[in-house]
């Protein structure tokens, strides 16, 4: 039986419709999620579907603004992780909880 | 050309430069150096030094475009921009970091939590703005906007006991969050199509794109999404009555001027300049958050008994017509944007510079209620808070009618009657919730609270800002020479 021939590289639309995937998960997981830390995940999920972009791009024009970029998404979200984190901290002190509904002292 | 680092870009980056390392530098001296509470107005000193470094190296940028005679100076191989526009906008942010500054000394000791890194957010911000305004590429402008996003995160929770605060910092917080994945994901979008991540060269590729392309089309709806929630227009405004009522006074003044102002910078420069040629694509769009803005704005305003959040309601509607400059583009509504915003930066900081001096031990001073019969405790603050409220309004001789004036004027030049008389239809209802609090203040019977106590930082806020709100309305002249500098190009 003859091997089956692989392709020599994944389409670049696939990319592109991955990274639309991992960012509609992403908000989604933002807009639906209750707690806390899940809605932060979400968001993370988001950057790293436009990581995801940036690398294939920069592939594809053969340079590397793209990469570049990531990094600095990367480094963007390690320091909105710090901070975040540390809010939420806060916050959880001094309520004692991480439910998104149950945190509405300031009226809607 | 490839030269790493060169004169004219040390030139182009000393005014960020010097605010990062005296931000940087109070964080430092606020740990080791004076870590006694008594020492703290050390810091304040400092961080005006760091502003006025940072001015004068602005000023020297200014006089350098005008003595030879060059519309724009480029640097960073078209990383950043050194332009009128960038150096108005830059004045704003110099304007309304010092006046937060020397307005929340007073604050931070009324609420017990009195820190030095306070003064060096404040010019680390500056710093991300910075940025905003003179940055030609996806990249500087992205770390400039989460620069700033970051600082102002902490900023808005600052009172790390009250409960308010922190739910202010986390509602921003999240909500920031989302709106920077969504405008990376516009950047990576037009990265894909231009290949390019500077502002020039991403132009000179669009010019030849279909306005039809749905990469295109998708990398505008993203990119506009993320900034129209940094500017807090709606319908992408959910965070701003949240993060207004519950942060630090002196911090929702700066929030609402020069978050606004810095935005906007970058929204003037995407969309005027790089997008100008996908108009047809990005007008309607924009048409409808200002619609949406001006009505969700004022009408929400209306029945809010909480005057923070009466001003952030207010601020979503003033982004409104901060947004119609924008939908009108032409020389007038820049200049008509640029007025508005240094007007902004003025009137909107001295009516939260009233409530600031209304703040005492124990209660608020930020209700309504609050502000009855101010006229006979304080009549000094009633008279000021009357004159900004005025201004806000936009009604003459003060400086916000010069501010709406000119927009309204750009409208009707390039032929948008609709939304022109949309917009005035509501002005006319924002008179309306400025009117009430003018009422309390003139009218109603005084209730149980004790006169404001001025201190110095707010005797010169309010001769600053007062000043400049009638000085503007009376003799708009070269305040109008000035931003017809800043045009771009």
């Amino acid at each position: 039986m003859p091997p089956i021939p692989l392709p020599t590289a994944v389409p670049l639309t696939y990319y592109l419709i991955l990274s639309a995937i991992l960012f509609a998960l992403g908000v989604a997981g933002f807009l639906f999620r209750k707690s806390l830390i899940t809605v932060f995940m979400s968001i993370e999920l988001m950057l790293n579907a436009v990581n995801l972009t940036f690398v294939t791009f920069s592939y594809q024009h053969k340079q590397v603004d793209g990469h570049l970029f990531t990094f600095f998404v990367m480094v963007v979200a390690a320091a909105e992780a710090a901070v975040g984190l540390a809010i939420i901290l806060t916050v959880f002190k001094n309520r004692g909880t991480l439910a998104v509904d149950e945190i509405d002292s300031l009226k809607l | 050309m490839n030269q790493f680092y060169t004169p004219t870009d040390h030139f182009s980056l000393l005014p960020a430069l010097l605010l990062a390392l005296f931000g940087c530098a109070i964080l430092m001296l606020d740990f080791f150096v004076l870590p006694h509470p008594r020492q703290k107005r050390w810091l304040i000193f400092f961080a005006l030094l760091g502003e006025f470094f940072a001015g004068l190296a602005l000023y020297r940028q200014y006089r350098f475009l005008e003595d030879q005679s060059i519309p724009a100076l480029r640097a960073f191989s078209d990383g950043l921009i050194i332009d009128g526009f960038s150096i108005f906008f830059n004045a704003i942010f110099v304007a309304a970091a010092v006046l937060v500054a020397i307005i929340s000394y007073r604050y931070l000791e009324v609420e017990g939590e009195h820190h030095g890194e306070f003064y060096g957010l404040i010019l680390l911000a500056q710093c991300g703005m910075y940025f905003l305004a003179s940055g030609t590429e996806l990249v500087t402008i992205f770390i400039g906007i989460e620069l700033m996003a970051v600082t102002f995160y902490i900023l808005v929770g600052f009172l790390r006991s009250d409960r308010r605060s922190n739910e202010a910092a986390m509602k921003y917080l999240l909500l920031g969050a989302f709106s920077s994945g969504f405008l990376a994901y516009g950047f990576s979008l037009l990265y894909a199509i231009t290949g390019s991540t500077r502002l020039p060269k991403i132009a000179a590729e669009l010019a030849q794109r279909p306005a039809t392309d749905p990469l295109l089309l998708l990398a505008i709806v993203t990119t506009l999404v993320g900034l129209l929630f940094k500017v807090g227009a709606a319908p992408f405004h959910m965070w701003a009555p949240d993060a207004y009522e519950g942060a630090p006074t002196p911090v929702t003044a700066y929030l609402s001027v020069a978050s606004k102002a810095a935005s906007v910078a970058v929204l003037v420069r995407l969309f005027l300049g790089t997008l100008a040629p996908h108009r047809i694509n990005w007008e309607p769009m924009l048409a409808v958050a200002v619609v949406l803005s001006l009505t969700i704005g004022n009408f929400s305003a209306l029945s809010q008994t909480n005057l923070k959040r009466l001003l952030a309601f207010s601020s979503i509607s003033h982004a409104g017509y901060i947004l119609l400059g924008l939908i009108a583009g032409n020389r007038t509504g820049l200049t008509g944007i640029c007025i508005y915003l240094f007007v902004y930066t003025f009137m909107n900081t001295g009516a939260f510079l009233v409530l600031i001096s209304l703040r005492q031990k124990g209660m608020t001073g930020d209700d309504i209620d609050d502000l009855n019969g101010l006229i006979h405790r304080s009549p000094g603050h009633a008279l000021l808070m009357a004159l900004f409220l005025l201004s806000l309004g936009g009604i003459p001789p003060t400086a916000g009618f010069i501010a709406k004036y000119y927009i309204f004027l750009s409208l009707v030049e390039t032929g948008h009657y609709a939304l022109a008389i949309t917009a005035a239809l509501f002005v006319a209802v924002s008179i309306y919730y400025y009117f009430r609090i003018v009422r309390a203040m003139f009218l109603n019977e005084a209730g149980q609270l004790l006169p404001a106590l001025p201190g110095w930082g707010a005797r010169v806020g309010f001769a600053v800002t007062a000043l400049a709100t009638l000085a503007i309305g009376l003799y708009p002249e070269p305040i109008i020479r000035f931003a017809g500098t800043s045009l771009l190009r």
